[in-house]
């Protein structure tokens, strides 16, 4: 081997190196300062922040980028924004105030799959999937669901900690797992699935007794309206997921016309209809449908994670 | 017990014990170039289903279906590029159009966007890449390296490949704590890297000079090369033992399950295995050398056996975990490069990658059959009877390869 062979190797393969290294660094760099926009103003009533396709969080009707985020939420003047930290299955909480404050920084253990706040900005609730290998054994995953109180520092950091009840019996499976947490408007209240022994239910939590009491099955990542009567929810048949309105005061459950399959928690629009994320040309993007099964899907944007400003 | 037959006898012997024969260059260099490859492909590996799931938003059922593209893509290009080097007289030129094809795709992964299609012809086309350079690249290294040392070169060269395979993850998870949310950097990481294993390739890998490059090698003489008894021998023994291998997928799952480990334990399994057959590949390489190639690929399925016994009984606990993946990682140290060993002791130079591609081939679809057979029995009976199951026909099976090696060997 010449002596002039290996030298142009060796310089070949510095050079590779140098550039993706570059590239690394400058990455680096920009990821920090990337938010150079207008902030959000998380008080404009009829717009709809969502996490666009670069990660930043976005807001319809304005340029204004607010934080880098994976999944976030909008209610009550609070944001807040669940990200990836890069080690295998580690998340963080961030949750913002409306004039872009940081007002706590919460890590999980974890990967980033739904966070919500209640009406008030008062309380965030995040889920994670836990078992971040579960395309291993087809479908099976784990989850974690907790809730943490803004004004008095109280952290439930697992809904397993609470009691759950179905049909009056207190719930001891081993295989329990809780997601999808939507609040309703008193702070107390608040509604998420629980699955276990291959069902999932409609749990209605009671934050001051921490219990959970079924109310329904096959009910997933649900999300309660505006005014608490109804919960827009994605239905399991087979491997399939589909969109449904369920009223709490009637029991009327109605499929919506988006006739997909949808794997998303669902979120409630200011026009009171019901937006949602699925693929459409090759990227995730937030349609909306209306909340009656009347109608038809309408693509919003390219995005993630709506959350309609009421 | 399995007698030696007189052909590994005759392979084994002439090395000096403790093994004087130093390993090529060009060993070392294929080594590392796998080294690089393999890192760059596991470090997509590894964020894929996250990126998949939580970057792009995709379902159970779409990630489903990738994975059987995924391990189904390419076991039959093999044959191809196998024949394309040796019809050439060029494995270095084959070996590395693959090791470039795969290099692209990782390029490719983001610019394919969420496009499901994209995404399946980007995996498609890396397996097409790894398809086309595993057969030549081992006729490589069978070719640099002088017959009674085979065993020993093949285990460096595992050995470094599993070394890029464990350290893959660890990069791609070190980037993206660097750059939050950045899984562009871990793709052109990905892709730096194995460029760099290309032109270590092009620049430091030196071809072995066929004898006659102007003479082609006919199909028809590649077909009654590879039908040859020496050579048929060797395929259908790997058919017959893949069909009674049970997946590595199955086999961590297992050990979560029956062994009682906590869910979070399952990714690190992988790396328990991978870790033995790193650390075992080149002393049981060496040790084939001495005692007979083939006996220690049978021995390594005794061992296999012995771990599918321990799933199929009752026994729990951390301790036993361990045990399993020790016998599975000395399996593959026992089972992978000795068998490339000894179907490049075996092979004419002229036929060589063609041959192994045979090899690799026939033991990617015996597997891949083999676990289609042992999910559905795992569906019917339970789990551990499924393991006892497998374990009675793996026994048949290095039974029967015992008794054919033997005959063979003394006809």
């Amino acid at each position: 081997m010449s002596r002039r062979r290996i030298v142009n190797g060796v310089c070949a393969i510095a050079l590779v190196l140098a550039l993706g290294a570059a590239y690394v660094v400058w990455r680096g760099a920009s990821a920090g300062t990337a938010a150079g926009g207008a902030p959000l103003d998380l008080a404009r009533a009829g717009s709809i922040v969502y996490v666009s396709d670069d990660g930043l969080t976005r807001q319809t009707g304005s340029d204004a980028t607010g934080p880098l985020c994976r999944r976030s939420y909008v209610a009550g003047g609070t944001l807040s924004c669940l990200y990836g930290l890069g080690p295998a299955f580690s998340s963080e909480l961030v949750v913002y105030d409306a004039k872009s404050r940081e007002r706590l920084r919460l890590p999980i253990w974890g990967t980033p799959s739904r966070t919500r706040v209640s009406p008030s900005g008062s309380l965030v609730a995040w889920t994670v999937f836990r078992e971040g290998d579960s395309y291993m054994a087809d479908g099976r995953f784990s989850t974690t669901a907790g809730i943490y109180d803004l004004r008095t520092g109280e952290h439930h950091g697992s809904l397993e900690d609470y009691t759950s009840y179905v049909d009056g019996q207190v719930v001891e499976a081993a295989d329990v797992n809780y997601w999808g947490i939507t609040f309703a408007a008193d702070d107390l209240t608040f509604y998420a699935t629980m699955s276990t022994g291959g069902r999932t239910r409609l749990m209605r939590g009671d934050m001051a007794a921490r219990t959970l009491t079924a109310v329904r099955e096959n009910v997933e990542c649900p999300s309660l309206s505006p005014d608490g009567t109804r919960i827009a929810y994605k239905r399991r048949t087979g491997e399939r997921w589909r969109l449904h309105v369920l009223d709490l005061v009637s029991g009327a459950d109605v499929a919506l016309a988006e006739t997909g399959h949808v794997d998303d928690q669902p979120a409630w629009l200011p026009d009171g209809e019901i937006g949602y994320v699925k693929p459409h040309d090759g990227r995730p993007t937030v349609f909306s449908v209306p909340a009656d099964g009347s109608g038809a899907p309408r693509v919003l944007f390219a995005g993630a994670s709506p959350a309609g400003i009421g | 017990m399995y007698l030696s037959a007189t052909r590994s006898a005759q392979a084994g012997r002439t090395t000096p014990p403790g093994g004087a024969a130093k390993v090529s260059g060009t060993v070392v260099a294929l080594g590392v170039v796998s080294l690089l490859t393999d890192m760059s492909a596991e470090m997509v590996t590894a964020i894929l289903p996250m990126y998949l799931m939580y970057g792009l938003g995709l379902g159970y059922l779409q990630l489903g279906m990738l994975d059987g593209l995924y391990t189904g893509a390419s076991a039959l290009l093999r044959l191809g590029g196998g024949y394309a080097a040796d019809r050439l007289g060029r494995p270095k030129l084959v070996a590395g159009a693959g090791y470039g094809l795969s290099a692209m795709t990782k390029l490719g992964f983001p610019l394919a966007g969420a496009s499901m299609a994209g995404i399946g012809v980007m995996v498609g086309v890396d397996r097409l890449g790894k398809g086309l350079r595993t057969a030549p690249r081992d006729a490589m290294i069978a070719g640099a390296t002088p017959p009674e040392a085979l065993g020993r070169a093949f285990g460096v060269h595992r050995t470094l490949d599993t070394a890029g395979a464990l350290l893959g993850p660890l990069l791609a998870f070190g980037l993206l704590s660097t750059v939050a949310e950045g899984y562009d950097v871990v793709f052109v990481g990905s892709f730096c890297i194995a460029l760099v294993g290309v032109l270590a390739l092009v620049f430091f890998v030196r071809e072995p000079v066929p004898a006659d490059r102007s003479r082609r090698t006919a199909l028809r003489e590649a077909f009654a090369a590879v039908t040859a008894p020496a050579v048929r021998r060797i395929w259908s023994l790997t058919g017959v033992l893949g069909l009674a291998t049970v997946g590595d997928m199955f086999l961590y799952l297992a050990v979560q399950q029956r062994l009682g480990l906590p869910p979070a334990a399952l990714p690190l399994l992988p790396l328990a295995s991978a870790l033995t057959f790193m650390l075992a590949a080149t002393p049981v390489g060496r040790l084939a050398d001495r005692v007979g190639r083939m006996r220690v690929f049978l021995t390594g399925h005794v061992l296999l056996v012995g771990g599918y016994l321990l799933l199929a009984g009752g026994a729990r606990g951390w301790g036993f975990a361990v045990a399993v993946l020790l016998l599975h990682g000395l399996f593959y140290a026992a089972a992978d490069g000795v068998l490339m060993a000894h179907a490049g002791s075996l092979l004419p130079e002229r036929i060589r990658s063609t041959g192994m591609a045979v090899v690799q081939t026939t033991q990617a679809l015996a597997r891949a059959a083999g676990a289609i057979a042992f999910g559905v029995l795992a569906q019917t009976v339970s789990l551990g009877t499924a393991f006892a199951v497998a374990a009675v026909a793996l026994s048949i099976a290095v039974t029967a390869g015992m008794w054919t090696e033997s005959r063979g060997g003394a006809a």
